[in-house]
């Protein structure tokens, strides 16, 4: 199956357009892989099934962003090869995706600074001049609302629940805090991309996001973490120490079967 | 009917069908939604344009209902299998744009889900309203009851969400609004 829209005509150099898609579509594929991770090992059946729901409509996401990027190639490639034949370095989701699945409070934290962030940058991504990146996000805006919703009322519920799940909870959102910022990081690609009305000034997104989500940490009754201290590096290619285990996990199968299909 | 967004959705449903040539509306109509069998796949509202090209060839648009949906693939084989039957040779594109919303769903489909046991849309405020758990306003496919209450916002896939009836405590999937 194609795409209607091939080629884009974009002023933008097409390794560039390549590289931002990368950084855009990388977030939800190892995220999505991280709630997969979760399949059959939720704390309830309901959330279970809900992790991997979100984690299906990441994928689908993903699916869109690779096959454009296969297109996009001048060398035969498919969204497998771009999804199970990269190195870690290749990979430029935000660090913040990779981390593991510590316990619910870590699942649900990680996944609310995550998506409000998604939500603003697809609000945005629909505006694009490049009519595939404006279409997925158009589709996309849809199913991350639903899944902010989803992990802003189990945060809210986390926070304000007993003593035990709001000291965990807590804990999540001070250890990931320092994750967040990196997602307003410009890189040269989002910058051209930016400037060739493809992309998403992702700096305008710091502040209405940082506002958002400390309205809910307060109501949620958790504290703002105050940290002025930020990892970075993913957008580089440049991975924390779990990334090599959710790849070798993932691309586990590919590389024992080449050529299998998702 | 709970819903009140009728004239924009019959302008939907006129759209849909107008880009559907009409010799090959029979054919599509005999491939069913893999996931839910009663449903077929233009009451579905999944088929945005369907057109015979010059050389004879059938050319389909699909468009997804979710973006991770896994029914799509299955969809695209059924098909060209539904098509290769009738001697002709398919094609099918995936499109994105518009993105499908559940106003697509023809007033047919609404029906043939009721009458499976899944719940049918609600429009978009009054979903809204019963996913955050402030109203009752979903109908229970067995009993009719709205007595209802969400049990998940998550289902058995990813365009449905998981309710109980209070009345005949059956538990059923209710198609998510999507627009």
């Amino acid at each position: 199956m194609n795409f209607t829209h091939l080629r884009e005509k974009n002023k933008m150099n097409t390794e560039t357009l390549k590289d931002y898609i990368l950084e855009i579509a990388d977030n939800s594929l190892i995220l999505g892989q991280r709630f997969g991770e979760l399949c059959g090992h939720g704390p309830s059946l309901e959330t279970d099934i809900a992790l991997t729901n979100m984690s299906l409509d990441l994928f689908g996401q993903v699916r869109s962003y690779y096959q454009y990027i296969a297109q996009l190639s001048e060398e035969e490639k498919t969204e497998d090869d771009i999804a199970f034949l990269r190195l870690e370095r290749d990979y430029k989701n935000v660090l913040l995706v990779e981390q593991p699945n510590t316990d619910f409070g870590y699942v649900i934290t990680r996944q609310y600074f995550f998506d409000v962030f998604h939500l603003m940058l697809m609000q945005q991504l629909q505006y694009s001049k490049d009519e595939t990146l404006s279409a997925i996000a158009k589709k996309g805006i849809k199913e991350v609302s639903y899944h902010k919703r989803f992990s802003g009322d189990w945060l809210k519920r986390l926070g304000d629940g007993t003593k035990e799940s709001h000291e965990r909870v807590q804990k999540a959102v001070n250890d990931l805090w320092p994750y967040t910022n990196e997602l307003f990081e410009m890189t040269e690609a989002a910058t051209a991309a930016t400037e060739a009305g493809v992309g998403v000034d992702a700096g305008q997104l710091k502040e209405p996001y940082y506002k958002e989500v400390s309205e809910l940490l307060k109501e949620a009754t958790l504290e703002v973490p105050e940290s002025k201290y930020f990892h970075k590096g993913g957008k580089q290619g440049v991975h924390t120490e779990h990334m090599g285990y959710i790849l070798s996990d993932m691309q586990f199968m590919q590389r024992t079967y080449p050529g299998m299909k998702w | 009917m709970s819903r009140n967004s009728n004239d924009k959705y019959l302008k939907t449903l006129t759209e849909t069908q107008t880009h559907i040539n009409p010799k090959l509306l029979d054919i599509l109509k005999s491939v069913p939604d893999p996931e839910i069998p009663v449903l077929t796949i233009v009451d579905l509202g999944v088929v945005r344009e369907a057109a015979i090209l010059e050389d004879g060839t059938v050319e389909v648009k699909i468009t997804p209902t979710y973006s991770g949906c896994p029914a799509m693939d299955v969809i695209g084989d059924d098909i060209v299998t539904a098509f290769a039957k009738a001697g002709m040779k398919a094609k099918v594109k995936l499109v994105l744009s518009p993105a499908w919303s559940t106003d697509m769903i023809s007033e047919e489909g609404r029906a043939a889900l009721e009458k499976y046991g899944i719940a049918a849309p609600l429009d978009a405020t009054a979903d809204k309203e019963v996913l955050l758990g402030n109203k009752k306003l979903v109908k229970c496919p067995q009993c009719c009851s709205k007595n209802t209450e969400l049990v998940s916002q998550f289902g058995s896939t990813a365009c449905k969400a998981q309710f109980k009836c209070n009345d005949c405590l059956e538990p059923f999937d209710y198609f998510k609004c999507l627009t």
